[in-house]
């Protein structure tokens, strides 16, 4: 494909700087040391200590998944640094004592962290590294009764619920990475909706990796008890290094009866450059436990960066009614690889589940869409729907379905659909014949391509995935 | 509807063009001017739609010989998107679907962007909705065409309306018809006919590129000319489409090479 395609894909990416801050980093290696430093740098009770080191006893017997269709040289998990953190007063008691460097990156991120300045009506999380630096509206939250904090803060202010709730979700050694993750994990974002409560606003976390060799493993938990509701956003971007990150995060969701959480994601990590060189390796374990009747647990992802995506933001629902949905825009470029989709597991009575998946792939990029659809026997009157579609853009890109249903009980309605389509020179020829220019009539093509995902997208988002997408596959038209 | 001060609008002297080194166009000739109608004729295969995308820049086509300007600029100097908003427009023979794009928002782009170049008003998406229905009527178009994506699911004869409808949207100085007529039933011939022929001034001008005399019925050209192996070989008025009609094409052929074994 011509020479436009390509230009309109390969835009630099805009939060590739450095910010220059003195760290406290570990020195490189993983043992049972190590896990006890981090575990001790936090002060952490004795049973969460227990939890990180039998995981990493879990861990050691595992073996690295090698089913997913993505490709890179073996990790050497002696060669990355597990702790990283800026320098800073142990406790803050305010913003303004958060060092401005560290301000002036999130600003520069487009995440001012003053409440003053802050996006009116979401409140932030920001985690830089490995630890969080600042939490914004945490005291307006509280007085509805909203717990939202750094797990470091959970871990030490709410340990009956972390306790409660940890690894409820994904089990210790529910697979490779994340029993890595439960050994090590240093930071991440608690949330805690108490009863009948519908949270007032937004809530976000924005993960800013900034150190070479260190890798992020955040950890983050989210409880809606009943009837409570709450939409969570996540946001991610780090500095372009041209070795490759490890970012090995869990999220766990948990609905109790009648509870809604309601989570989107645009993730813009470090891809790499144009030779493949570099970006992060994204290996992240996402499940949500529709536990109550009538809960509901959505997905909103927006995929654009890291080298490699392994991901696969599931629902298991459990509850009677419950439903669950996935929906999808995972965009790759030059050498990404992406394998990312979702699980569906129906457990409970009427349980529904939603998957709209779409695939975009442009320069030699490979985009898999992996997907299980399992109803229990339990689960009478079962129903999904999943519609997976691929777009490629160029010639040397690929796109792949692999989709998985395994139906137990005869009364359930599974339906799949799939398309691939192309932006090709006819498409392109048309729109210019009409006077429209390459990137213009990408940007249509795509934005209608991914219109149903993007509707499921808060306002903020929408717009900034939108000029993400933009931004993504800028000049790989032609 | 041939004025006296009528202007030129493209003039084409010795075109040549390849498609993957196959020599297509062979040194085409054609004067147009403003007011006036041409029909381009022509057995398969004797280069009518390559020369319709050659005009309109698509980049599978070589231009290896000729010059071809439109309104004293030189054509070739032009992107294709450029072309399109100085008035050169296309009806494609084959329209091309564009799934998840909804009409409505693709014609509003394209209109705007066309208005935007000739300094014109934009429209918001309200105000373009009443005038684009306004258009449809001329097509006797169904507004659900406005929700649906562009092209996608039409039948032939609706992705037919859905181009003269841009047609009427853009206003271009010169119009390219591909084989418009091909794949419409007489009713729909009828409506997408009577459409150009409310849509033709003394300032634009209109190329007709079709296998068959029955769509000249409605729309009356000016001019007819008869293309064959990439060259256009007989010129004449109305009527020469009606020999065709009767005679084939052959008979033009075998006249051309006697008249140029002669003047050789």
């Amino acid at each position: 494909m011509s020479a436009v395609l390509q230009n309109l894909v390969n835009q630099p990416y805009k939060h590739g700087f450095v910010t220059d801050i003195e760290s406290d980093v570990a020195p490189k290696g993983l043992s049972e040391d190590t896990i006890r430093m981090i575990s001790a740098k936090k002060n952490e009770p004795m049973w969460l200590l227990e939890f990180r080191l039998k995981s990493y006893q879990a861990w050691l017997k595992m073996e690295e998944p090698t089913w997913p269709n993505v490709h890179y040289p073996k990790i050497d998990f002696q060669a990355i640094s597990y702790y990283a953190a800026p320098k800073q007063k142990p406790k803050l008691n305010s913003m303004d004592e958060v060092d401005p460097e560290l301000l002036r990156t999130f600003e520069k991120l487009g995440v001012p962290l003053h409440e003053r300045m802050a996006l009116a009506g979401v409140a932030v999380d920001v985690i830089f590294d490995s630890v969080s630096v600042a939490t914004t509206y945490k005291h307006k939250l509280a007085e509805v009764g909203v717990i939202f904090c750094s797990m470091s803060e959970a871990v030490l202010e709410h340990p009956e619920l972390v306790k409660k709730y940890l690894g409820t979700v994904v089990p210790t050694g529910d697979n490779y990475y994340a029993a890595l993750n439960s050994a090590v994990f240093t930071d991440g974002s608690f949330c805690f909706i108490p009863k009948g409560v519908k949270c007032p606003m937004d809530l976000s976390t924005y993960f800013r990796i900034n150190t070479e060799e260190s890798g992020q493993f955040e950890r983050t938990l989210i409880v809606a008890e009943e009837g409570a509701s709450v939409s969570y956003l996540e946001g991610c971007t780090a500095p372009k290094f041209d070795t490759n990150q490890l970012h090995a995060a869990v999220v766990e969701l948990v609905a109790l009866d009648h509870a809604d959480i309601k989570y989107s994601t645009v993730q813009n990590w470090y891809a790499g450059d144009e030779n493949g060189k570099g970006g992060i390796y994204n290996f992240v374990t996402k499940r949500g436990l529709a536990r109550g009747v009538n809960s509901r647990i959505s997905w909103t992802q927006v995929e654009t960066g890291s080298a490699i995506t392994w991901k696969y933001p599931s629902v298991v629902l459990l509850g009677d009614n419950s439903v669950g949905e996935f929906y999808s825009v995972a965009v790759t470029n030059n050498y990404q690889q992406a394998d990312t989709g979702t699980k569906m597991i129906h457990i409970g009575k009427n349980t529904r589940s939603t998957i709209v998946s779409k695939g975009i792939s442009a320069g030699r990029s490979n985009n898999s869409y992996r997907g299980l659809v399992r109803i229990a026997p339990t689960a009478v009157g079962a129903r999904n729907y999943s519609q997976c579609d691929s777009m490629l853009i160029g010639d040397q890109s690929g796109a792949n379905t692999f989709p998985y249903i395994q139906v137990r009980n005869n009364s359930a309605k599974v339906e799949h659909e799939a398309s691939t389509s192309k932006i090709g020179e006819d498409q392109l020829f048309y729109f210019a014949q009409r006077g429209i220019g390459a990137e213009a009539a990408v940007s249509m093509i795509i934005n209608g391509f991914c219109k149903h995902v993007f509707q499921q997208l808060p306002m903020e988002f929408a717009v900034e995935a939108t000029k993400l997408l933009g931004f993504k596959l800028e000049g790989s038209v032609g | 509807m041939i004025a006296q001060d009528s202007k030129t609008l493209l003039e084409v002297r010795g075109l040549c063009a390849t498609v993957n080194a196959i020599e297509i166009l062979k040194g085409i000739d054609l004067t147009v001017k403003s007011g006036e109608v041409h029909a381009l004729m022509g057995p398969n295969g004797s280069g009518k739609s390559t020369f319709a995308k050659v005009l309109a820049g698509h980049a599978a086509y070589e231009i290896t010989g000729g010059t071809v300007m439109f309104e004293g600029k030189n054509l070739f100097e032009l992107a294709p998107e450029e072309r399109a908003r100085a008035g050169v427009f296309l009806a494609f023979q084959y329209p091309i679907e564009i799934p998840g794009v909804a009409n409505s928002q693709f014609l509003r782009l394209t209109y705007n962007t066309v208005q935007a170049q000739r300094g014109k008003d934009e429209l918001d998406p309200l105000e373009f909705d009443d005038f684009v229905r306004e258009k449809m009527k001329l097509l006797e178009m169904n507004p659900d065409f406005l929700d649906r994506s562009v092209n996608e699911g039409f039948s032939g004869g609706e992705k037919k309306r859905n181009e003269i409808l841009q047609m009427a949207l853009l206003e271009p100085r010169l119009a390219i018809l591909d084989e418009t007529d091909s794949g419409l039933d007489i009713d729909a011939l009828r409506v997408v006919a009577n459409g150009v022929n409310q849509l033709a001034t003394k300032d634009n001008a209109i190329m007709l590129v079709t296998h068959y005399q029955r769509l000249l019925n409605y729309i009356v050209p000016d001019f007819v000319h008869v293309m064959d192996a990439g060259r256009i070989i007989k010129t004449g008025g109305k009527e020469l489409a009606l020999e065709l009609e009767t005679r084939g094409y052959d008979w033009v052929g075998a006249e051309h090479e006697a008249s140029a074994r002669v003047t050789a």
